[in-house]
């Protein structure tokens, strides 16, 4: 039995230590909009926030996150309107659309720590995070736009 | 009568009689030395048994001495090796892999019949001052009583008041792996002879009382030489070479004096944030068999904890070298951006796997993001640590708090694993390659998965 939080919730999942937490989260939890993509946490597709930190949840075995406080997509903003995800819509960044969850809970990473990224924390902090629709130039151009939104709204 | 006798006459036979004459009274006293040795040995070995006393209540013990006993208990890690993974705390079981064969810990609840429950204070005194079991067996010395024996009365009270106050578990002791003669415990009696002197800590006048604290800690009650001081053949620390690192269960106990090749000192803030919260900024996280002892620090006053830190700076002699932290992190910041955007494929593969979360720019690394070229693992001389960190990853409950790092080892081969370490050596460091890589974390991953 494991503990853990998930998007604020309480949850106690029966399951070998060594289950990736991936498999949890979608096949136990039932939240699907974490996606599977290469298995061997090098295309980012899977990434969610353990302690609010960006963790690829294919290479994550269930026992490490005993009584840690996971966020996925769903749990990102209550009402689906993080700076990111109202800049992924305006831009209209997605093309196919597998990637762009993880894309999304590692560009909200990244702008925690650097409120004011350019494009070479962008590049070493996205680079693990693969879309084969090749949006990356969307991408790096909604992180900006929300960043400039952060910005703002910390202003006020 | 053999060849080479042809034609030798009586005075070789008669020498070679007054030989096999020789050689007998040799053999005798060699045998009547060696049975007077096994006696005396015997007899240095003979320690009464204490009579069981029924056992106690807990609402015998004070309150404040149960809870005195609990941080102790803490600080001394005894939950490391006295609990299985997902056992009943303080059961015992844990299996120590020593070069002489496995040693299993004993169950230290009160638990009358598997447990230390019809000890009295005598015999728990006598456990952790001498090293001698209520029956008066000898134990091990995988039992760091070498350390134990310079408690104050006072700690040892307490504890023994903290033990005698869990919860009874019923948990038989396990077999040890020992052979032959090493399982014979009175022989310990040598050991003892030669690596075992008893005795109370002793302030140093010549330092703080904080030092002192810290000293006492570390010495006593931590056993940080436990794991960070050398052993000889015997299995002994070499109190010669207090602290310079070692080996231990596949993974490298760092030096704790200036030898430590960490690119910054570690000063006492850094031990301090390191021992309180599991992390240093200039440093890393505590990892591995250094985790579970971070989080036993945690039932300690935090002026302990801060004494341990003045203790080590001390010891690393931190304060001669702080003129050289500032360069070290300006240094490791210069380091921060290679490898993004290059066209190479071993950049590549490790900006991928690990910037995500190491990658840092500025002047200096943000403290969410350890920075690799500031990482003491990589700054070993052998990459132990690095592999078993790549390989298995970080738990939320140690290390940053709550944060976890995954497990590469079953999504990374030895090839792509030996890459990305040889990679950030040859760019985050000026330290010469590490060799062999590539079959080291092949023997890291097979003696893994070989532990008990």
């Amino acid at each position: 039995m494991t503990k853990f939080r998930i998007n604020g919730r309480a949850v106690v999942i029966d399951a070998e230590g060594d289950t990736p937490l991936l498999w949890v989260i979608r096949d136990d939890i039932g939240l699907t909009g974490t996606k599977f993509g290469c298995g061997i946490g090098l295309c980012g597709a899977c990434t969610v926030h353990v302690g609010g930190r960006p963790t690829r949840s294919c290479i994550t075995p269930l026992a490490s996150v005993a009584d840690a406080e996971v966020t996925t997509i769903e749990g990102l903003d209550p009402q689906g309107r993080h700076p990111l995800q109202k800049a992924w819509i305006d831009l209209q960044v997605p093309q196919c659309g597998y990637c762009q969850s993880g894309q999304i809970m590692q560009a909200a990473a990244l702008l925690k720590d650097f409120p004011t990224p350019d494009d070479q924390d962008i590049d070493a902090v996205m680079t693990g995070n693969l879309c084969r629709c090749m949006t990356y130039v969307r991408i790096r151009k909604a992180i900006k736009q929300a960043a400039a939104e952060l910005r703002k709204g910390a202003v006020k | 009568m053999s060849f080479a006798n042809v034609g030798r006459g009586d005075g070789y036979d008669r020498g070679k009689r007054h030989f096999a004459h020789m050689l007998k009274r040799f053999l005798i006293v060699v045998v009547a030395l060696g049975v007077l040795g096994i006696l005396g040995l015997g007899a240095l070995a003979w320690r009464p048994a204490i009579a069981p006393i029924a056992p106690p209540a807990p609402a015998t013990f004070a309150a404040t001495l149960v809870a005195t006993g609990e941080a102790l208990a803490g600080g001394g890690h005894c939950a490391d090796c006295h609990t299985v993974d997902g056992g009943q705390k303080f059961a015992g079981g844990y299996a120590m892999a020593t070069p002489f064969g496995v040693i299993y810990s004993t169950n230290i609840t009160p638990d009358p019949e598997t447990g230390i429950g019809t000890w009295p204070e005598a015999a728990f005194t006598r456990a952790m001052r001498e090293g001698v079991a209520r029956d008066g067996s000898l134990l091990f010395p995988a039992f760091p009583y070498n350390h134990f024996t310079r408690l104050s009365d006072d700690d040892v009270k307490a504890l023994y008041a903290f033990f005698m106050t869990r919860l009874p578990v019923r948990a038989a002791a396990q077999k040890n792996g020992l052979p032959f003669p090493l399982n014979v415990r009175y022989l310990q009696a040598g050991w003892r002879l030669l690596f075992f002197r008893p005795g109370r800590f002793e302030t140093e006048s010549r330092k703080s009382a904080e030092w002192n604290r810290g000293a006492y800690l570390a010495e006593a009650l931590s056993d940080c030489g436990g794991c960070h001081t050398p052993r000889n053949l015997l299995g002994a620390e070499k109190s010669g070479d207090a602290y310079a690192g070692a080996v231990i269960d596949n993974w490298i106990a760092p030096p704790l004096t200036a030898a430590n090749p960490a690119p910054v000192p570690w000063t006492q803030e850094e031990l301090l944030a390191y021992l309180r919260d599991g992390v240093s900024i200039l440093h890393g996280s505590a990892a591995g068999p250094m985790a579970p002892v971070v989080r036993g620090l945690a039932a300690l006053p935090e002026q302990d904890v801060r004494a341990l830190a003045t203790y080590f700076a001390d010891l690393d002699h931190a304060d001669d070298r702080l003129a050289s932290v500032g360069p070290a992190v300006a240094r490791a910041m210069s380091h921060a951006s290679p490898g993004v955007g290059e066209d190479d494929v071993d950049a590549r593969l490790t900006t991928a796997a690990c910037q995500s979360c190491h990658y840092n720019s500025g002047k200096a690394p943000l403290a969410v993001r350890p920075d690799l070229a500031l990482n003491s693992a990589l700054h070993l001389p052998e990459p132990d640590n690095f592999i078993q960190v790549v390989l298995h990853g970080i738990d939320a409950k140690d290390g940053i708090p709550g944060v976890v790092m995954p497990s590469f080892g079953p999504a990374l081969d030895d090839a792509d694993i030996a890459r990305i370490a040889a990679y950030l050596r040859r760019t985050r460091t000026n330290l010469p390659p590490w060799p062999n890589l590539q079959s080291k974390i092949a023997a890291a991953r097979r003696s893994t998965s070989a532990l008990p």
